[in-house]
């Protein structure tokens, strides 16, 4: 019987091409931008998260400037006006808990290859021999090709794995020459992928040159990394690292002049970041759904006022009211999901489309993620935005008396 | 009973199928009550073929609503059968509708997106009947009334008669007992209007009961008896003088 229905639907639907075909874009549109933006939405958060497996849970992370009235956003700390020096490296070093600590520069700069520029990350490391024995552990630092830095290494690089083999149309190998900040520079290790783009495509220089090249002071960083002693919880040695500082510094808790996070809270941060604006685009693309809803109710309005005297028929055959609302319902729950499988299509599509060109600029956090329950989800509130929209109308044309519906008007 | 027939060519039990007990319908329009029926009373028996006929205005459509259970009265009460319609609810007189009675109406009233057999087969959906039973029995049905060979037609794609016949079939659908048929040789020319009053003729000898409701006085003559209403209620009731005659229309 629920297929007869349906095929009732449909033929009324068919009949009125048009219009159902602007009723379903209005939902099309809706759910378009609902599935484009949550796929990127998770695409990116897993992208970054991607981004923090390669940092590993036992590292914390030192930055100058403090946390500013958003709490624990590391993105304040680019802004800051506070430096970090050598000595705070000392202080980090001494406090509890930490195994080993670095500090490097960490900026951007264009790098000229193959008569090609281009900008990228990049790192200032120290060459001692205690630092390259922490810089060994950490993942996104290995040495694929070639050789890691060495105790007086001057105008050398070692590149990551993108800049090598992707940036440019040629591939870098060991011993070119690249140009980095107008130096040229020799080229002694390619690193391993990480799948981080961050990461992936980085050049590395020595400390030193870098701070020469990018215009820092002598003795700063602009990031230190310690690695916890083993079995010990980060965020204890975050907090005793801050203790250490706060003392250094001579300021009170809360007043810091330095941010102290673990990877977790760095990534938990963006994470929040990320899950606020995802909230708000969404609210947006939810504005348009609930407009194509109200298309829906519209144009069902409007078929019920058409179709009095089609109701009258049926209802004079032995159609009862429930038949009648059924039928009805049934027609707006298919505009509805033919918007939602339309529309999922397209957001689908859209964002490959905006995955593609934000990679093909060289934006590689931008990505697409689909889900199966992103696409499920999508439908069936599709179907229920119809059939919510249609059911005053529904219920409209299954009260109609069939004495005045006959009369047809 | 209040009008007993007493022209029954054969020895049919007299039992009624519809009794219509002094209804009223007043319907208000602003503060004035219009008087549609005053105290219509009809009783129509099993396999009876009765006229219903009367001026615009004399009440006639709301009459075809009363026996139709499309509408219920103001005052006064219906039976169906021995059983008391006059205050079910829609959805209920909806069922007893689509299983007892068959409309044939003046304008056709096919549902236009579906087709010859679709629309024959419409009715017994909503009475639930399984979609093989359905087909073969719309199909049967159209068969009979020489359409088998347009079934698969829009009724756009056919003519006014080729319509009124799907409509026949499309009545007999669920077997009803009552053929309500509401002027249904109104839009069609004479010769395919008395086609039509054969097939009804037809259904009758069948068993069928027939409801003919017409202004038209020489189709009301092939009815057994034809019931004059005026103002709303029956003036009188006269034996038709073609009902044993054969048609010639065909």
């Amino acid at each position: 019987m629920l297929a007869d229905y349906f095929r009732i639907s449909l033929r009324n639907l068919r009949k009125r091409k048009i219009r159902s075909f602007l009723t379903i874009l209005g939902i099309v549109i809706g759910i378009v931008s609902v599935v484009g933006l949550i796929s990127i939405g998770q695409g990116m958060q897993q992208a970054i998260n991607e981004e923090f497996k390669t940092v590993g849970q036992d590292r914390i992370i030192i930055k100058p400037g403090g946390e500013g009235f958003t709490g624990s956003t590391p993105v304040t700390a680019e802004f800051s006006t506070e430096k970090l020096y050598e000595h705070d490296l000392d202080v980090v070093k001494n406090s509890k808990g930490v195994y080993k600590a670095i500090g490097v520069i960490i900026d951007t700069g264009d790098t000229e290859f193959d008569n090609t520029i281009k900008y990228n990350n990049i790192f200032g490391v120290p060459t001692d021999s205690y630092s390259i024995s922490f810089i060994k552990t950490v993942d996104f630092f290995i040495i694929e090709d070639g050789r890691e830095f060495e105790q007086g290494d001057k105008y050398k690089a070692i590149v990551g794995y993108r800049t090598a083999k992707e940036l440019f149309d040629k591939e870098i190998r060991i011993g070119n020459k690249v140009i980095i900040k107008g130096q040229e520079f020799k080229v002694i290790g390619i690193q391993k992928k990480t799948g981080s783009p961050v990461h992936d495509s980085m050049v590395r220089i020595p400390l030193d040159v870098s701070r020469d090249l990018l215009e820092k002071d002598d003795k700063e960083f602009t990031t230190i990394f310690a690695k916890v002693q083993k079995g010990l919880d980060p965020i204890n040695v975050a907090e005793s690292i801050k203790k250490e500082l706060r003392n250094d510094h001579d300021v009170k808790e809360g007043e810091e002049d330095f941010t102290v996070t673990t990877s977790v809270q760095l990534m938990e941060g963006f994470n929040n970041i990320l899950n606020i604006v995802q909230i708000v685009l969404i609210g947006i693309a939810g504005i348009s759904l609930f407009v194509g809803g109200i298309g829906i109710m519209n144009t069902m309005y409007t078929s019920v006022l058409q179709r009095r005297k089609e109701i009258g028929i049926m209802k004079s055959i032995g159609a009862k009211n429930s038949d009648i609302m059924i039928i009805f319902l049934i027609e707006s729950g298919i505009l509805g999901i033919i918007g939602g499988v339309i529309g999922v299509i397209l957001g689908i599509s859209l964002s490959k489309g905006v995955e593609l060109i934000a990679f093909s600029l060289g934006v590689e956090l931008l990505k697409a993620y689909i889900s199966a329950p992103l696409i499920i989800g999508a439908l069936v509130f599709s179907f229920l935005i119809g059939a919510v929209s249609g059911l005053m109308p529904a219920m409209q044309a299954a009260k109609l008396q069939p004495v005045d519906a006959l009369r047809g008007f | 009973m209040l009008k007993k027939t007493t022209e029954k060519p054969t020895s049919r039990p007299q039992k009624p199928i519809i009794k219509i007990d002094d209804v009223w319908k007043i319907y208000k329009i602003g503060d004035v009550d219009i008087y549609a029926l005053r105290g219509l009373s009809l009783t129509i028996n099993h396999g009876d073929f009765v006229a219903v006929m009367g001026p615009s205005g004399s009440g006639k459509s709301t009459a075809v609503n009363m026996i139709g259970c499309l509408d219920i009265p103001t005052k006064g009460r219906i039976f169906l059968d021995g059983q008391d319609i006059s205050h079910l609810t829609e959805s209920d007189l909806a069922q007893i509708r689509g299983k007892k009675i068959g409309f044939v109406f003046q304008q056709f009233n096919l549902i236009a997106t579906l087709t010859a057999l679709e629309n024959v087969m419409l009715p017994m959906i909503f009475q639930g009947t399984p979609e093989e039973e359905r087909k073969k029995k719309a199909k049967e049905l159209l068969e009979k009334i020489g359409l088998g060979d347009r079934m698969h037609h829009k009724p756009s794609e056919l003519s006014g008669g080729q319509q009124q016949r799907v409509a026949i079939a499309r009545a007999l659908s669920n077997d009803p007992q009552i053929i309500l048929a509401d002027e249904p040789t109104g839009n069609l020319d004479q010769k395919t209007g008395k086609e039509i009053i054969a097939l009804l003729r037809q259904l009758h000898q069948n068993g069928k009961t027939i409801v003919l409701v017409t202004h038209d006085p020489d189709v009301a003559e092939y009815a057994e008896r034809i019931e004059k209403l005026m103002d709303g209620k029956i003036v009188s009731i006269v034996k038709g003088k073609n009902h044993n005659h054969q048609h010639t229309g065909r």
